[in-house]
C-alpha cells in the first residue's frame, strides 16, 4: 500500500502530483457543471458535445502543422476541440428544434457523425509526414503519462474558471433546470441560460479531454450528480456534494493510478465514481436501497400491529405469522396468543380513535384534514385536543358504559 | 475496375453494407420508441462483453466473443432498468451511468490482461477494420463460381450476412407485433401481446446485430446505423413500411458511397493514402441525414409548419 499512500499524499513524483491535483479540479468542476445537466434531464447531451471534440482535435493539428507549428500545443487543440463541439450541440438543438426527431436521436445522430469525421481525419493525420508521432489518438481515452506542466495548468486554470462560473451562474441555472417555464415566467432568459450550462459542460469537457478522454469525460458529468442527488434533497447542496464527489473521484483515481502500473488513469477515475455511486445507492440515508427496505419493513409492522391490535379489541382470531410475531415482540400479546394487560389498553385506545375518526368524518367536510387519514396517523397529530374533546362528548359512550359498570 | 475491385473492394462493400442494413432495421423501432441511444450504450458495452470473453477462452473467437458481447449488452439493460428503478433516476442518467462504468471497466481490463499477442485494442474496436478484409484468391468476377476461391472469403463476410438476414427476418415475422407495440403499447397490451417480451427482444436484436457488425466494422458505424438512416428516413415519410424501405436505401447507399470516397476519394483529391472507411461511412450517413434534415418532404413536427 506504501505506493497508493505515496500518491495520495502527492509524493509519488512530480507529475504523478500534477495529474492528481489537475484530475481533482477537473472532476470537482465536472461535478458541479454536470449537476444542472442533470436536473433538467439532459444527460446525454454531453456525450454528443465529448464526440464531437474529436474532429476538432484533429483539424486544430492540421491547422497548426500547416502553419508550421509543433502541432501539440495543447492549447490550440483544446480549442479546435471546443469549436467542433459547439458545432455539434448546435447541430443537435437544431436537430430537435426544428425537425421531428426526439433529443435523443439527434444526440445520437450528432455522436457518431461527428466521431465518425474525427476518425476520417485522424487517418488524414496518420498518413502527414509529422502526423506518426501525433498521439492525438491518446484524447479518446486520455493519457497522462509525461503530461506538461504548462498542460496541468491549462487544466487547472480552466477547472478554476468552470467552478467559478458556476458558482456565478448557480441561481438562474437551477431555476432553468427545476422549472424551465417558471423561470421564463420570472424574466429569466431560458436559452440563454441553457446556451450558458452547456457551454460550461462543453469547457468541462474539453479540459477533461487531456486526463480522461473523450469517451469516457461524460461519466465525470454525470455519474457525480447521480450520486449527490442521492444525499440531499436540496439544489445548492446537490451542486457542491456532486462537485465534491466528482474532486474525490478524480484524486483517488489519479492516486490509485500512479500507484502500480497498468491502471489507466480516465478509466480509473471513472470506475471510482462508479463505486461511490453504488455505495449511495445501497446506504444514503433517505433515497437509499437500505434506507428504502428498512422503512418497508417499519411501515409493514405499523400496519400489522394496528390490525393486530383492532383484531384484539374485537376479539378475533389472529391467524397472521407477522401479525403474530409483532405484537409478541411488543409484549402486546403472550406467547399463547392472549392479550396481556397492556395489549388491552392499547387496543381500546386504537378502536376508541377508530370511532372518533369515524366522527371526525362526519363533521368535517374538510378533506384535508380527514383525508389524512390512512389508519397509522395518530389522531392526535391531526387534530387538536378539543377538538377531540367534541369527538368523545358526540360518541358519548364509553362514560355511560364507564358508569354503569 | 474488374479484378482489382473484386480483390480489394467487393468483399469489405458488401460486408459494409449487411453491417449497415442489420442495425439500421431495428434503428427504425428504437428511434420511434425514444431508445435511440440504446444502441450508443450497446455498442459501448460490446468492448467489457469481448474482453471478458477473451479472458475466459483465451482465444479470439467468433462465438465466444458473440455471446460475451450479448451477455454483457443483455446486463447492461438490466442494469439501466435496475438504476432508473431502484435509484428513481432519469433513463439518459442511468444509461450515462452504465455504460460509462461498464466500459471503463472495459478498457481497464484490457490493459491488465496481456492481449498484445491478439487483435485486441480500443482504438481496434472503435474503428474497425473493413479495409483489411480483403478477398486475396480472387482474380475477377469469374473467382464468385471458384469454390477455392470462394473458401477464402474473410469469414467476417458470411457471419455478418447470416446476422443479416435474420435480423431482416425477425422483422418481418414479428412485423404487426412490433408496429402495434411501438406506436400504442396500451393497445398492444389489451391485446394481449407480450410487450416488455417484443421490447426485450428488440434491443437484444439491436444487440445481436451491434455485436457482429462491431466485429468487422467497429462501434461507430454502428452507432451511425443505428441512428442516422432510419432518422433520415423518419424525414421522408409518413409511413413505416416506407420509412424502413427508405432506412435500408441510405444504409446502402452510405456504405457503398463512404466506402468509395474513403478508399479512391483522396486519390481524386490528389492524396497518396486512403482514409478510415468506417468514420467516411458514418460521415456519408450524417450528410444524408443533415440533407434529409433540411429538405425532408416531412421534417416538421406536424402543426410547426407555420414556425419554419
Amino acid at each position: 500500500m506504501t505506493p497508493l499512500i505515496e500518491a495520495l499524499l502527492l509524493q509519488a513524483g512530480y507529475n504523478a502530483a500534477l495529474v492528481a491535483v489537475g484530475a481533482t479540479l477537473l472532476g470537482f468542476a465536472a461535478g458541479a457543471a454536470g449537476t444542472f445537466l442533470f436536473l433538467r434531464k439532459r444527460a446525454l447531451v454531453s456525450d454528443a458535445v465529448a464526440h464531437a471534440t474529436l474532429p476538432g482535435v484533429g483539424l486544430a493539428f492540421i491547422i497548426m502543422v500547416s502553419f508550421g507549428g509543433d502541432g501539440r500545443n495543447l492549447l490550440g487543440l483544446l480549442l479546435g476541440s471546443a469549436v467542433t463541439a459547439g458545432i455539434g450541440l448546435l447541430a443537435v438543438e437544431w436537430m430537435a428544434r426544428r425537425t421531428r426527431l426526439a433529443e435523443d436521436a439527434a444526440i445520437g445522430a450528432v455522436l457518431s457523425v461527428f466521431f465518425g469525421f474525427g476518425i476520417v481525419i485522424l487517418t488524414v493525420i496518420q498518413t502527414m509526414g509529422s502526423g506518426r508521432q501525433a498521439g492525438l489518438e491518446s484524447f479518446l481515452l486520455g493519457s497522462t503519462a509525461g503530461m506538461l506542466f504548462q498542460d496541468a495548468v491549462v487544466i487547472a486554470v480552466g477547472g478554476s474558471l468552470a467552478v467559478l462560473a458556476t458558482w456565478i451562474m448557480r441561481r438562474p441555472m437551477t431555476l432553468v433546470a427545476f422549472d424551465a417555464e417558471y423561470a421564463a415566467a420570472n424574466g429569466v432568459n431560458v436559452p440563454a441560460v441553457d446556451r450558458l450550462m452547456m457551454g460550461l459542460v462543453m469547457a468541462v469537457t474539453v479540459i477533461g479531454l487531456k486526463i480522461v478522454g473523450l469517451i469516457l469525460i461524460v461519466a465525470l458529468l454525470i455519474i457525480p450528480p447521480v450520486t449527490a442527488r442521492f444525499w440531499t434533497e436540496r439544489s445548492n447542496a446537490v451542486i457542491w456534494y456532486a462537485g465534491a464527489l466528482g474532486g474525490l473521484s478524480g484524486y483517488l483515481g489519479a492516486a490509485l493510478s500512479a500507484s502500480a502500473p497498468d491502471l489507466p488513469t480516465g478509466p480509473i477515475i471513472v470506475l471510482v465514481s462508479a463505486t461511490l455511486f453504488l455505495v449511495s445507492l445501497l446506504f444514503a440515508p433517505v433515497r437509499g436501497l437500505a434506507a428504502a427496505v428498512l422503512r418497508h419493513r417499519r411501515f409493514q409492522r405499523r400496519v400489522h400491529r394496528r390490525q393486530g391490535l383492532l383484531a384484539l379489541s374485537r376479539s378475533e382470531p389472529i391467524h397472521d405469522e407477522l401479525t403474530l410475531r409483532v405484537l409478541r415482540a411488543e409484549a402486546l400479546i403472550r406467547a399463547d396468543g392472549v392479550a396481556t394487560e397492556t395489549g388491552r389498553a392499547q387496543a381500546a385506545k386504537i378502536a376508541r380513535d377508530e370511532r372518533r375518526w369515524d366522527v371526525a368524518r362526519e363533521i368535517h367536510q374538510d378533506t384535508g384534514l380527514t383525508g389524512r387519514y390512512d389508519g397509522l396517523t395518530p389522531i392526535e397529530q391531526v387534530f387538536a385536543p378539543d377538538e377531540i374533546a367534541e369527538f368523545d362528548r358526540r360518541i358519548g359512550g364509553p362514560r355511560a358504559v364507564a358508569g354503569g359498570v | 475496375m474488374g479484378s482489382e475491385f473484386v480483390m480489394f473492394s467487393l468483399t469489405p462493400m458488401l460486408i459494409g453494407v449487411f453491417a449497415s442494413v442489420a442495425c439500421a432495421l431495428p434503428g427504425n423501432f428504437l428511434i420511434l420508441r425514444r431508445q435511440a441511444l440504446i444502441g450508443d450504450a450497446i455498442s459501448h458495452v460490446v468492448l467489457p462483453g469481448i474482453v471478458v470473453a477473451f479472458l475466459l477462452t483465451g482465444v479470439v473467437a467468433a462465438l465466444p466473443m458473440l455471446l460475451g458481447a450479448a451477455g454483457a449488452a443483455v446486463l447492461a439493460v438490466i442494469l439501466i432498468e435496475a438504476i432508473k428503478r431502484l435509484g428513481r433516476i432519469e433513463p439518459g442518467a442511468a444509461m450515462g451511468v452504465t455504460f460509462t462504468t461498464l466500459f471503463a471497466g472495459g478498457v481497464l481490463l484490457l490493459e491488465q490482461s496481456d492481449t498484445s499477442s491478439v487483435h485486441l485494442d480500443v482504438e481496434h474496436a472503435l474503428m474497425g477494420n473493413l479495409e483489411s478484409l480483403v478477398w486475396l484468391r480472387a482474380t475477377d468476377w469469374s473467382s464468385l463460381m471458384d469454390p477455392w476461391a470462394l473458401a477464402g472469403l474473410p469469414e467476417e463476410l458470411p457471419r455478418i450476412a447470416v446476422v443479416c438476414f435474420a435480423v431482416i427476418l425477425l422483422t418481418l415475422v414479428f412485423w404487426r407485433w412490433l408496429k402495434i407495440s411501438t406506436f400504442d403499447e396500451g393497445f398492444a397490451q389489451a391485446l394481449g401481446l407480450p410487450v416488455g417480451m417484443i421490447g426485450m427482444g428488440l434491443v437484444i436484436t439491436a444487440a445481436v446485430a451491434a455485436v457482429a457488425a462491431f466485429d468487422a466494422v467497429g462501434s461507430i458505424i454502428v452507432i451511425a446505423m443505428f441512428i442516422c438512416p432510419p432518422a433520415a428516413a423518419r424525414l421522408m415519410t409518413n409511413g413505416l413500411e416506407r420509412q424502413v424501405l427508405w432506412s435500408v436505401l441510405f444504409a446502402v447507399v452510405s456504405a457503398v458511397a463512404g466506402y468509395v470516397l474513403a478508399g479512391y476519394g483522396p486519390l481524386w483529391l490528389g492524396a497518396e493514402d486512403a482514409v478510415s472507411a468506417a468514420g467516411m461511412i458514418a460521415t456519408v450517413s450524417g450528410a444524408i441525414l443533415a440533407l434529409a434534415c433540411l429538405f425532408g418532404p416531412h421534417r416538421s413536427r406536424v402543426g410547426a409548419q407555420a414556425e419554419a
